[in-house]
Order: structure tokens, then sequence, then C-alpha cells
């Protein structure tokens, strides 16, 4: 591998976005098992989710299991079609285009999955895996094939020489690095990585990681990184986004969402991660315990979805749901009290907002004034010191 | 010597029509009543192997075991396979990774954590049913006298994970053995588990060697930590002195490509060049020196022909590791520190 230094890429506010989405929706029906097969609920797995990401940029999103990360990410790749929301890619809404509408769209998405090892064919050699999408788009001439399959084997440090061996043949590092060049052959705008390195030794990790960001920076590709390891995705996105139950609550560059959370969830999530340097020096950082388990999203709580493992939940967060507020120049949080850890408001910030008082009960005349759940950031913000909005 | 368990030289040999795959080779190592040993390592290290030795779960395979485990002072590796099952489950309890597939399906959680205590007390499933209750209490499981007659697949994975613990720690054992307890789990979960081991060890005064590949589990709960590389130690010693001063390129390596939550985001990942070696026919001399970037300032060819032995380190103490290398405590305060930490290099000139 080269020794050029892999560095994440730094966060361009003014790139404009490649991919918008907005009040993202995904709903699995739950059928009865009779003979009638009625659906007799929902699992909303992404219940209205707005994120933007920067051309050739990267934004994280995190999140316990089944909070909804996996399912955005296929919604965007459209495995799956949405119930409701809008996915624009390069200014145009992809979210319910037919299979032969989406299938020159495959060229400019693609996906990295999680394991490597059940997600490459068995029964194909590597040159045939990453050729197929060569071939299925007619990208090149068909004795170009060989070539362009090798080099780009040798983009993602592979023997191109062994184009013509079985994936079981490979490391897991190595088939991960196969799923790569998969994904790179098409020279997408936007990859979709699920997990990419949670299958993978610590110390192939890094290599991967490093591969990655090596090839971000040389093809200009738009990253969304889903993972669940914290401290990778800080390493590798300069913005993230926290999901909870199939909505982001926290939304923030790097910097703000890892050393100032305003959320109690974000808080929690990041307490609770064991640090190896602050173990080392002997500070070990109090940890806020989560009781219990993520509730179900078949039918989840009232108002904030957080509530029942929170510590300050108070009457207003059952009662309405808070919005995903901003907060900063790049820091949206959807809660009624947010705030540094030990500094949270006394009084829900968000009553003028939803048209509410103190306790959640809507006041006669009051009405929701701004557009909340755009994607993106406005230019100017609610700043929680003095409750004025401010803006740059 | 004292210790409640101590190994010593113990090997893992498994006789392959390929050859002998050295899984552990001349491990030893010592545990107290009421202290963690981590043991950390890549896949295919020998960290699993080591552990269920200890066990005797190579019994009845082809495995080529030897070595001492001495548990109390009794060698395990001596006992016939009657008295080994007095003491699995009894003062030896281990916990798996995935316990999903550590359990039986077909049985409900509350018989199968009760199964261990009648096994080994004469009691009536009566009596066992009321100790399972009385564990998966303990264990933090909400209603225990109606969540045990549930199956295990409508337990949640943290859950789960807590009936496991509740299995091993049914017998009261000294010693518990958790083999990647919390890879499987989701950080806040991570963090419940393992708030609830340190608990429950300092309730029963229990040995723990927690298997692990995250360095920062081992951070937070071990005492004393074991790097394990193909089959072999290569650095042990008390787990702050082998996280601030370690002196063996590979627990270098390991603690290079691991970002944290408070470095400099523009600081490299530094991963370990290649892979693991086979464990068929592993590299000559230090098993290590194919992916070591300090072969060259050890002098001759002595890494790629002689096995170092394990030594005491520079730092001293207890803390010993095994590498060729003269002044291996300079070489990561000059050369590998300030790469992976500039923060932290700084403050200690």
């Amino acid at each position: 591998m080269s020794e050029l230094a892999h560095a994440a890429t730094q966060l361009d506010v003014t790139a404009p976005p490649i991919l918008t989405v907005q009040d993202l929706q995904m709903y699995f029906p739950v059928k009865y098992h009779g003979i009638f097969q009625r659906t007799i609920g929902h699992v909303q797995a992404v219940d209205g989710v707005s994120f933007e990401v920067p051309k050739g940029g990267s934004l994280g999103l995190v999140g316990e299991s089944g909070c909804g990360k996996s399912t955005t990410g296929r919604l965007i790749t459209r495995l799956y079609e949405p119930t409701d929301g809008e996915i624009n890619f390069d200014g145009r809404n992809i979210a319910h285009l037919s299979q032969r509408e989406l299938l020159p769209l495959r060229r400019e998405i693609q996906m990295i999955f999680q394991d490597p090892a059940t997600s490459l064919n068995p029964r194909h050699t590597v040159g045939a895996i990453v050729a197929a999408p060569l071939l299925i788009h007619k990208v090149v001439p068909k004795n170009k094939v060989l070539p362009r399959v090798q080099e780009l084997l040798e983009v993602v440090g592979l023997n191109p020489e062994h184009y013509n061996r079985y994936p079981h043949e490979f490391s897991g590092g190595q088939r991960q690095r196969i799923g790569i060049a998969r994904s790179l052959t098409l020279q997408p705008k936007l990859l979709v990585a699920d997990e990419p390195v949670s299958a993978l030794d610590v110390s192939i990790q890094a290599q991967v990681i490093n591969l990655l960001q090596d090839v971000q920076r040389e093809f200009g590709i738009g990253f969304l990184f889903i993972a669940h390891d914290l401290a990778i995705v800080r390493h590798f996105c300069p913005e993230i986004a926290v999901m909870y139950l199939g909505k982001i609550v926290e939304i923030a560059d790097r910097e703000t969402l890892y050393n100032h959370p305003h959320h109690p969830y974000t808080q929690a999530l990041l307490s609770a991660v064991p640090d190896v340097k602050q173990a080392a020096i002997g500070g070990r950082r109090e940890r806020i315990r989560l009781e219990g388990d993520v509730p179900s999203p078949i039918n989840p709580p009232s108002g904030c979805r957080f509530r029942t493992r929170c510590s300050m939940a108070q009457e207003i967060c059952s009662k309405v749901e808070p919005p995903l507020l901003q907060v900063g120049s790049r820091h949206k949080v959807a809660c009624h009290f947010p705030g540094e850890l030990g500094q949270a408001p006394q009084r829900p910030v968000t009553t003028a907002i939803c048209g509410v008082d103190d306790q959640g009960n809507a006041v006669s005349g009051a009405t929701a004034d701004i557009q909340l759940n755009a994607p993106g950031y406005d230019t100017t913000w609610l700043d929680l010191k003095t409750g004025q909005r401010t803006g740059a | 010597m004292t210790s409640y368990l101590s190994v010593r030289d113990l090997v893992v040999h498994f006789p392959t029509i390929d050859g002998i795959v050295k899984a552990t080779d001349g491990l030893s190592y010592e545990v107290e009543r009421g202290k963690t040993l981590g043991i950390v390592g890549e896949s295919g290290s020998g960290k699993s192997v080591s552990s269920s030795a200890i066990l005797g779960l190579h019994r009845g395979t082809n495995a080529k075991v030897s070595g001492e485990i001495l548990l109390d002072g009794d060698d395990l590796l001596q006992l016939n396979d009657e008295q080994m099952r007095q003491h699995r489950g009894s003062d030896v309890a281990m916990i798996f990774q995935d316990p999903l597939s550590a359990m039986h399906p077909y049985y409900t959680v509350g018989n199968q954590i009760a199964e261990a205590y009648l096994v080994h007390n004469r009691v009536g499933k009566k009596a066992a049913r009321a100790r399972a209750i009385e564990m998966l209490d303990r264990v933090g499981i909400p209603q225990p006298d109606r969540r045990v007659d549930d199956y295990p697949h409508q337990f949640s994975g943290g859950m789960r994970q807590r009936a496991m613990i509740a299995m091993g720690l049914i017998n009261n054992p000294g010693l518990l053995i958790a083999d990647e307890p919390t890879t499987a789990l989701d950080v806040t979960v991570q963090a419940q588990i393992l708030d609830l081991l340190q608990d429950l060890q300092r309730e029963f005064n229990s040995a723990i060697i927690i298997i692990t590949h995250d360095l920062g589990v081992v951070a937070e709960m071990a005492d004393d930590v074991l790097v394990m590389y193909a089959g072999r130690a290569v650095e042990y010693g008390p787990c702050k002195e082998i996280l601030t001063h370690p002196e063996m390129p590979y627990t270098w390596g390991l603690l290079s490509s691991v970002p944290d939550l408070s470095a400099d985001t523009n600081a490299k990942l530094i991963p370990i060049r290649g892979n693991p070696p086979s464990l068929l026919s592993p590299p000559p001399g230090c098993a290590f020196n194919p992916r070591c970037d300090h072969r060259d300032k050890v002098p001759g060819d002595l890494c790629t022909t002689q096995v170092p032995d394990l030594t005491t380190a520079r730092s001293g103490g207890n803390h010993v590791k095994r590498c060729h290398l003269a002044n291996p405590d300079e070489v990561y305060a000059t050369e590998v520190l300030p790469e992976i930490a500039p923060d932290l290099a700084k403050e200690t000139p």
C-alpha cells in the first residue's frame, strides 16, 4: 500500500449535497399468520429522517441495533421502496422509481456490505465478481474488462494476478477489499458503507478504513458511513447523525457531537464506549447507565421515543414529540431539554415552536412556526443561552 | 504459589493431515480470586483454545494437551472425565460470545439455568427453579418469576447474555471465563454487562478471565493483561503498565490501529501490516517478525531465527515481554507514541 497520508476528509460546508433525504419513512407491515394475512401493525423502522450527504464528503450514521440505520442505507440504494419521503440524488427524486428506471442509477450509488464472506458469491471467481457490474452496464468493451478488473484489484491493494481465485482463498480483510473493488467498478458518486469493518479483526480494520479514505480522496466519492462503533465513525466522518428508534436524535459536526453532545441519548452512548487511552492515563469517565432495552418499533412510546429510558423525562416528553431543533451553526438536536451533560435547561425550550405550555398541553391559537424537519442547516438558529434566534 | 488458577506451560496441539496446528504453545499465567485477567489477541491467536482447555473441552477430541492447569492446587489435566465433570459448572464456568447459539432453543431459560444447579447440588426441582429465579433477579432481569419460563428467542440480546451470566454464576464458581462476552452487543448494553460482571465479581469474589479483542474492554475490566500472538504470550503484566508502557511491537500495533474518542482526528490509524500467520507453519523466529516495523533495530537475523524468550520488561515488576529489541521503551516513547497519540506524547516528556 502507498505510504500516502491516510487522512479523513475535512468538513466542507460549501460542498453541494450529492444526496438529500427528506422525511424518509419506512414501515414494514406485520402480518397476522392466518388465512387472510391481514396487517396487524407496522414496524416503524425509519420514521421521518432528513439529512444531506455532501459531494465527496461523508456522513456517519450511528445507533444501536434496530435503530433503523441499515434500513436507511438500504432505502438510499433503493433495495427497499420507502413508504414515504424523498430521496433526492443529484437533484432527482429516486424514492419511487421503477426497477427499469433504477438501472442507470445503480452505477452512481453502490454499497459495501458488512460481512464479506456472505456478500460474495462463493462459486464465482474474484475476477467474475468484480467484472459483473462492468458487463451488466456495458461500460467497457469485452476485451478491456480484464485489464480494468486487474487495475481495480490493484487499487484496493490486492494482487492483480489473483483474479481467477475464489473468495474462500482470501482472508477476511482481503474479502472486504474485493467487496470494495466491486463497489468501485462503476465509479459511483455515492457509497453506502453498512458496517464495513465490524466483521474484521482490529489490526485489519485500520487497513480497510485507510483504504476507504484513500479511495474517497482519489475518486471524490460521497460516503454514507453506517456503523455502531462510535470511535471509527469519529475517525472517518466529519459529520455524524445519531439515530434512535427510527429517528435522528442529534446531528452535528464531529467536534460538536463528540465534545458537546446535547441529547441525553448521545451522551449515554458516548459514555458507554470503553476508551483505551483514557484508562491508560488513569482517568475514567463517569458512565451514564441506560436502563432496560430499546422499546419495540411496532409500538414506540408516545412523544419522545427515548423518554422511557431518559433520566430527564418529564410530562411534556410523553405528550409532544420534540422537533429536530437547530441549536448551532451545524448542530441539530431533538430534545425538549437540550444541553450539555449537567447543564440541561429547567424549562423545555421547545414550547414556543410546538405551540404548547411547559406540561405539553396545547395552547390555543399557537401553531408551529418553522419548517423543522428540513435537511441541511439554516443560517439562523436558536441560541440556548439567550433563548433568541441568532445567526453566524 | 498461592494463586487460585495457575496455568503453566500449557500446550494445545491439533494434529491434522496437513501437520500439527500449534494453537497454544507454552502458555503460562495466573489469576487470583477477585482479580480479572484480560486476554487479548486477534482471531486465531489461541485465546479461546487455551481457555477451553481449562474447562477440559478438548477431551474427547484428538487435541494434544499438556502442561499444568492448577485450580486451587488440583491439576485439572490429571483428572479423569468424571472428576472433571464435578469441576465444570461448579468451580469453573464459562460465558460464551453468542448467547443465542450457546443456549438450547427448545428449553426454557429457567430450565437451562436450573440444570447446572441440579447437577451439582442435592436439591429438588422446585429449589432449583427458585434458585434460577433468584439468579435472574440478581443479573437484573425484570419480572424474573415470569421470564423464567420464556424461551431464549423471547429474550433480547442483552437479556440473553444476562441469562448466560446467571447460568455461569449459579454455583458460585471460583473462576469465570468470559469468552468475548460483549462482542455481539451494542455499546450501551455492553456497558451494562461489564458493570454487572464487576458487581458480581465483588460479591462472589470470583476470578475472571475475560477474552476479547477490544482493548477498551480490557482497559476497563482487567487487572492483568495477557497479549497473545500465534499461540504464545507476547506480553503479560499489570493492565495499566501494559497500556502505558507496552514493550512489544505487536501491542503497539494493537494500540495504534484502533481509533478512540479522545484522539486527534488527524492522527493516522496505523494498521499492522499483512495478516496473522498460519498456525500450521508459523514463521521461524519471532512469529510476529514478518509484520514488525522495528525488525531493523535488532542486530543480525535474531528475529528470523530465534524465538525470543519472555523476559522482564525494562519497566520491571511483573511485566514480561517477548521481543529481541534492546530498548523497546525508548523506541515506544520516541517513535511510536508521537505517531499514535501526539497529545499524550507531549504530556509525558
